[in-house]
């Protein structure tokens, strides 16, 4: 079978995650790249092991693990869901409860992190599957409104259960990512502080990102075997025409159910590990925007595969980051000299409050828009672009060029 | 102010009722569902849009209506001698035309080229465009609120007033059995014309021919109707109307200030009210819009048990639309959609 590549003799190899050596090779590198990412060893990547930027790396693996979720109910199963952040907020709070401190002001009960994650989860899959007969009850359009309700409605009960979740202007500390067999005062494996493991010099923010890495691995993972499986192949189906499923012999109600429930367990732990990542959070972070980021997720990285949301989350999250250098970088342009550059530049940012510009980086005044608000704006933008363009995503984008190579000469 | 208020209150006789409270927020609470709703249901029922943007739109519109009467003053600035309220109506109209202009934009750059795409992949197009105009708007209306200069302020008519007023023009230290904001008399009128209005045009020859859209976008076409100035008509229609919803939530004694980045927060909640009455039922519309203000309203005035908190009156109309859409799927008045294997 030598020089044919694309030749599979068995279901399975037909099937297996890496099914072509390229595969296999490239999925190699990026894992040996991001493990030595921290260790500024990579070139023309070395800027990445500073703290701040390990900081958004790990950001992106706990967002790609709340996408992977989102992205088995939308691009899967085919259900709207605008409730994301519900779940993610339901996830966050059981964490805190049963991890918070004991002595703290709000409730906790100091349990180890291999309790408080998993449980966070569960928590979440379970409000998810209570929630999937309304699901199955309203269908398309209306479940959006539906889930939209869900938002809010959560938001309001975040914001008055005072004792759990600090309340609406305070919020509450969260457990941090400490690994305890059970109680004792010493973590086995602190994520949180700076220290060596197994002789290596690691800063906090590394380990942090490993932990957080390994996690999102694991359930990339997941996904990806999910999408093989008897359930995932019976999501599909329901997504591509409901009633046909039924007529072959899958149960809609109980997969429906299923759907809610994965894909919530997944924001359930998602959730949990943001609070834990951020430390201090307040209600009103789990609001109807964070579901609309995670839509944007999964759109921009093109719904219904897991390379998909890899891709989207780390342009949505690293987005806001580029925004700002860019901004930063303008500014300096402008102020410095009055090049050609210079005078277009300065149409474009503010430097001062009087100055004429699209973009400012004062904070909350001055003419145009701040980097935040802009961000929102490039977001907007995005979500729309995509959806007229190009509605597989930068998946879909790889896609066309790998196949440009592939096919070379040939466009077919 | 504040001393003669506590004096007045120690004095009087008169018991401000709190059941006409509840019937008056109702109504102004409802006049704002109902006319946001309105202006929904006609976009999606003409081009099958599920409008996401519509909170945002509103905010927009009231932006504009600020814009036109207290900061650049427009058209009062060319005619000195008119009363105040003619001028402040004419720049209500010159906003209300911005909005229709900025909704015909909309429907022509980002939603023309998504017809026939899945109506969920449009209703998630109209969710960016909700992002980008509730940002922009919030900036342009920076950190405090834009009052609207509308003509009726604070006034309100009193009933069962103390000292021998019984029915009249009152002030704000005045005890009255109950008191109607000359703003709640304003909004249910107009409210009322906008609903006449609706019928009427609903009987026009542009009138039949948006329906026949809503009927069948192919067949119309076939009887040599313009589909897609109808698209644009009804997008101008449903911006105009949002603006009116943004008019209304932004006045007395919703938010007293006027325009403010909660504007368009505020009107979110317009979409219980849709979708209770179904999303493409005028008449559900309406009924919608009053049913979820009168529950607000009445949930803010009897509710107030400790344990519930702060704001639940805001999340009633969401557990009304929870509940009702367990029942009935496609709410009250709305088409139940036929699944044809």
């Amino acid at each position: 079978m030598r020089g044919r590549p694309l030749l599979y003799t068995s279901y399975e190899s037909d099937q297996a995650i890496f099914n072509t050596m390229a595969k296999k090779v490239f999925a190699g590198l990026g894992l040996l790249v991001l493990v030595l990412l921290p260790f500024n060893v990579v070139p023309g990547l070395g800027f990445l092991a500073a703290g701040d930027w390990l900081r958004l790396l790990s950001t992106v693996a706990i967002f790609v693990i709340g996408g992977l979720g989102l992205n088995i109910l939308l691009g899967l199963a085919g259900q709207v869901s605008l409730g994301h952040a519900f779940f993610m907020g339901v996830g966050a709070y059981v964490a805190a409860v049963l991890g918070g401190d004991p002595e703290g002001v709000r409730l906790g009960f100091g349990l180890p992190l291999w309790i408080w994650l998993p449980a966070a989860g569960i928590v979440a899959a379970l409000i998810g599957i209570a929630f999937g007969p309304a699901a199955v009850r309203v269908r398309g359009l209306y479940l959006a409104f539906v889930t939209l309700g869900l938002v809010f409605v959560g938001d309001y009960v975040f914001r008055n259960w005072i004792s759990v979740t600090g309340g609406a202007e305070v919020g509450r500390t969260f457990p941090p990512l400490q690994f305890r067999l059970w109680k004792e005062e010493e973590p086995l494996i602190d994520f949180t502080s700076d220290g060596a493991w197994l002789g290596i010099e690691l800063i906090s923010e590394a380990k942090t990102f490993y932990f957080v890495l390994a996690a999102a691995l694991l359930f990339m993972l997941l996904a990806k075997n999910l999408q093989r499986t008897r359930i995932g192949r019976a999501f599909q189906s329901i997504r591509d025409r409901d009633i046909a499923a039924e007529i072959m012999g899958v149960d809609e109600f109980r997969n429906k159910l299923r759907a809610f429930g994965i894909s919530s367990f997944y924001a359930g732990v998602s959730g949990a590990l943001l609070a834990s990542f951020v430390g201090t959070v307040i209600p009103s972070r789990w609001d109807l925007f964070l579901s609309i980021q995670f839509i944007a997720i999964v759109l921009i990285g093109g719904a219904g595969t897991v390379a998909g949301v890899v891709l989207g989350t780390s342009f949505v999250i690293l987005l806001p980051r580029v925004v700002q250098d860019a901004t930063l970088w303008m500014q300096d342009v402008v102020k410095e000299g009055d090049s050609l550059l210079a005078t277009l530049l300065d149409l474009v940012v503010a430097t001062d409050s009087t100055d004429f510009g699209l973009v400012n980086t004062l904070p909350g005044i001055g003419p145009g828009l701040s980097v935040f608000q802009l961000n929102q704006v490039i977001y907007g933008l995005l979500i729309i672009g995509f959806l007229i363009f190009e509605p597989l995503g930068l998946y879909g984008i790889w896609i066309k060029i790998r196949n440009y190579w592939k096919g070379w000469p040939f466009t077919y | 102010m504040i001393p003669d208020l506590l004096i007045l209150a120690q004095e009087t006789t008169v018991e401000p009722s709190q059941l006409g409270f509840m019937v008056v927020n109702g109504l102004s609470l409802g006049a704002i569902y109902a006319v946001l709703a309105l202006g929904f249901v006609i976009i999606f029922k003409a081009t099958q849009v599920l409008n996401f943007a519509h909170g945002a739109l509103a905010a927009l519109g009231a932006f504009f209506i600020a814009y036109f009467a207290t900061i650049i003053n427009i058209p009062g600035r060319w005619m000195e001698g008119a009363p105040g309220w003619l001028q402040w109506s004419l720049s209500v109209v010159f906003a209300l035309l911005a909005s229709a202009a900025v909704g015909m934009l909309l429907e022509r750059i980002f939603l023309r080229p998504m017809l026939g795409e899945a109506l969920f992949a449009v209703a998630i197009v109209t969710l960016g465009i909700d992002i980008i105009i509730r940002t922009i708007t919030n900036d342009l209306i920076g950190l405090n609120s834009l009052p609207m200069g509308d003509p009726f302020g604070l006034s309100q008519i009193g009933f069962g007033c103390e000292a021998g007023r019984f029915l009249g023009s009152i002030d704000l230290t005045d005890v009255c059995t109950v008191r109607v904001p000359y703003t709640t008399v304003f909004q249910l009128s107009l409210t009322v014309v906008l609903v006449v209005g609706i019928a009427l045009f609903f009987r026009s020859r542009t009138g039949i021919a948006m329906r026949a859209t809503a009927w069948d976008q192919e067949t119309a076409r076939a009887q040599g109707i313009s589909v897609g100035r109808i698209f644009a008509l009804s997008w101008a229609i449903g911006a105009a109307m949002a603006a009116i919803g943004g008019l209304f939530i932004s006045m007395f004694p919703r938010r007293p200030g006027g325009v403010d980045t909660f504007t368009a927060f505020f009107a979110f909640r317009a979409f219980p009210a849709i979708i209770l009455g179904g999303l493409d039922s005028i008449l559900g519309a309406l009924v919608g819009g009053f049913a979820i203000g009168f529950a607000e309203s009445a949930a803010s005035s009897y509710l107030t048990f400790e344990f519930l908190g702060t704001g639940f009156g805001g999340v009633v109309p969401y557990l009304v639309m929870l509940l009702v859409l367990l029942i009935r799927p496609y709410g009250l008045f709305g088409t139940e959609e036929i699944r044809r294997v």
